[in-house]
């Protein structure tokens, strides 16, 4: 009855990271169906972590962030439609549907759907439009008119302490601006960091000149009288006047397609080691995406750009006859003034912490340890050791402490005893 | 357009056409150049856009940065004519680059 319902195409809805590492990576595979890709926003992919840092800075413009250029896709064969916001999956008759109108049938479908900044929801922001210098930094819409409102001696306020707002932080002093950060816990990067490496970067932005506030939850968003514009934000125990605010308090994965069509659902679209969701023409990847691991055996949903890339690939794999399971160690990274930090694993879960390197010299390593195995590595401007962190933790390595915080003895000199 | 050739760490090579401005890494991922992991899509973060410069052309780059040296040390097969491809801008300098690519980029 539904004569196109009998196709090849792959349709991926979204367009970030995942999405075009899938598509060029099912190219290589040597997949030769027709594939639409589908992005809501106005641009090709382009790389987001840049956002709040060399793009925010006006280091890199947004041409250079591009992942792959229109003509890449053209030649590979990828159609990519810009615009294009997806309200509805029909499984059934195994086609999506636009917001403007028209349907578009898959034989294959992924959702590279992404996530979305999670809004501020305080007293003050009821009722009203979102103030027009209250922002939010997911997508180049969003850093655009942030970048273009950092203006020496502005004052800005940074709501959310972890990498997104301290990121910004960064930017906006070297920019000149008054910056303060308000984070609701105890300490910065309290979900993903030790105390010690919150410690170490509560003093570098305290003495980079930022005023950094924790226990300091949100208690009102205080607008000016037409309600347009924040004047100031209140905590328990201040009132902050305000040029500016930046939300930085997390993401929601973008997951209300696959929720209303059936697929199963769990702090991500749920999907096997080859990213296949509880449909098996349905695949997930990156943020969206909530996947088995095997080295840390319980299920993730990471928000993280390798993350999404290796997701991308084991999908592609898969359609392209040649599944490969996705086990990869997460790791990710933050830039703040000189300062290169890089993460592998995950440290939760960790009873000791063993530091190589001083902290003092910001250039160290923090090795995270559970029953006397390395779970997790930060490494600030270590990247050597944290390459080879990267392997360790990939082995779940059982080293002594004592060699780890050696200086002496190499870590690659460990690395050959695991091996 | 400036060309670089690729050669993968089997024999396998490939030409492929680069815009000027845009890094040789980019270049290499949108001609699907298999060899080329770019795991943080050009954030000089990850090491894994790792080539070997043929020394012809090593002389015509800017050499490698703070950030980009302090990578590069960590990587397996370092050779010193090792550079991460993400921080090489395409010039008309460069057409005709051969770049090998290691067996790994892990």
């Amino acid at each position: 009855m539904i004569m196109q319902s009998a196709t090849d195409r792959i349709v991926v809805i979204g367009a970030g990271h995942a999405a075009s590492e899938f598509a060029g990576a099912l190219r290589a595979g040597g997949f030769s169906a027709p594939v639409l890709m589908l992005g809501e926003e106005a641009h090709l992919p382009y790389q987001r972590p840049p956002l709040s840092k060399a793009f925010l800075s006006g280091e890199a413009p947004l041409a250079a962030l591009e992942l792959k250029s229109a003509a890449a896709y053209e030649k590979m064969g990828v159609e990519v439609r810009t615009g294009a916001r997806v309200t509805a999956i029909d499984r059934r008759a195994r086609r999506i549907e636009l917001e403007h109108g028209g349907y578009e049938y898959y034989g294959k479908l992924v959702l590279a759907t992404g996530g979305r900044a999670r809004p501020l929801a305080v007293h003050g922001l009821e009722d009203v439009r979102k103030p027009a210098n209250l922002h939010y930094l997911r997508t180049v819409a969003d850093a655009g008119p942030v970048r273009e409102l950092l203006r020496p001696g502005s004052r800005l306020v940074i709501i959310g302490g972890g990498y997104v707002g301290l990121e910004v932080a960064s930017v906006a002093r070297k920019r000149g601006l008054e910056v303060t950060v308000l984070e609701a816990l105890p300490r910065l990067l309290a979900r993903v960091t030790a105390a010690e490496i919150s410690a170490f970067y509560e003093r570098i932005h305290h003495d980079a000149g930022v005023a950094i506030r924790t226990r300091a939850a949100v208690r009102r968003i205080e607008t000016g009288p037409s309600g347009a514009t924040v004047v100031a934000v209140h905590t328990q125990d201040e009132v902050i006047a305000a040029d500016l605010v930046l939300a930085g308090v997390g993401q929601i994965p973008n997951v209300e397609l696959a929720e209303r069509c059936g697929l199963a659902v769990d702090n991500g679209v749920v999907v096997d080691q080859h990213s296949r969701s509880s449909d098996p023409d349905i695949f997930a990847i990156g943020d969206c995406s909530n996947h088995p691991s095997a080295l840390y055996r319980r299920r993730l949903r990471l928000e993280s750009v390798p993350n999404a890339l290796g997701q991308a690939r084991a999908a592609a794999a898969t359609l392209c006859g040649s599944p490969r399971a996705y086990d990869a160690v997460p790791w990710f990274w933050s830039d703040q003034y000189d300062l290169k930090l890089q993460m592998v694993g995950l440290s939760q879960g960790h009873d000791r912490v063993v530091t190589r390197g001083k902290l003092g010299e910001r250039s160290f390593i923090t090795f995270y340890l559970e029953a006397g195995r390395i779970i997790a590595a930060d490494a600030v401007n270590r990247p050597k050791d944290f390459l080879a962190a990267k392997r360790l933790v990939g082995e779940l390595a059982q080293i002594a402490p004592e060699s780890l915080a050696d200086e002496s003895r190499p870590l690659q000199s460990a690395l050959c005893m695991v091996n | 357009m400036p060309k670089i050739v690729f050669i993968e760490h089997d024999g396998e090579q490939r030409e492929v056409q680069a815009e000027a401005g845009r890094s040789v890494m980019q270049a290499a991922v949108e001609n699907a150049v298999p060899g080329i992991v770019a795991d943080c899509s050009g954030s000089c973060s990850c090491g894994t856009c790792h080539g070997f410069i043929d020394p012809a052309w090593l002389a015509k780059i800017p050499a490698a940065g703070g950030a980009e040296s302090a990578m590069l040390e960590g990587l397996l097969e370092l050779q010193p004519n090792s550079r991460l491809t993400c921080q090489i801008t395409v010039t008309e300098d460069i057409d005709g680059m051969v770049v090998r690519l290691p067996k790994s980029q892990f």
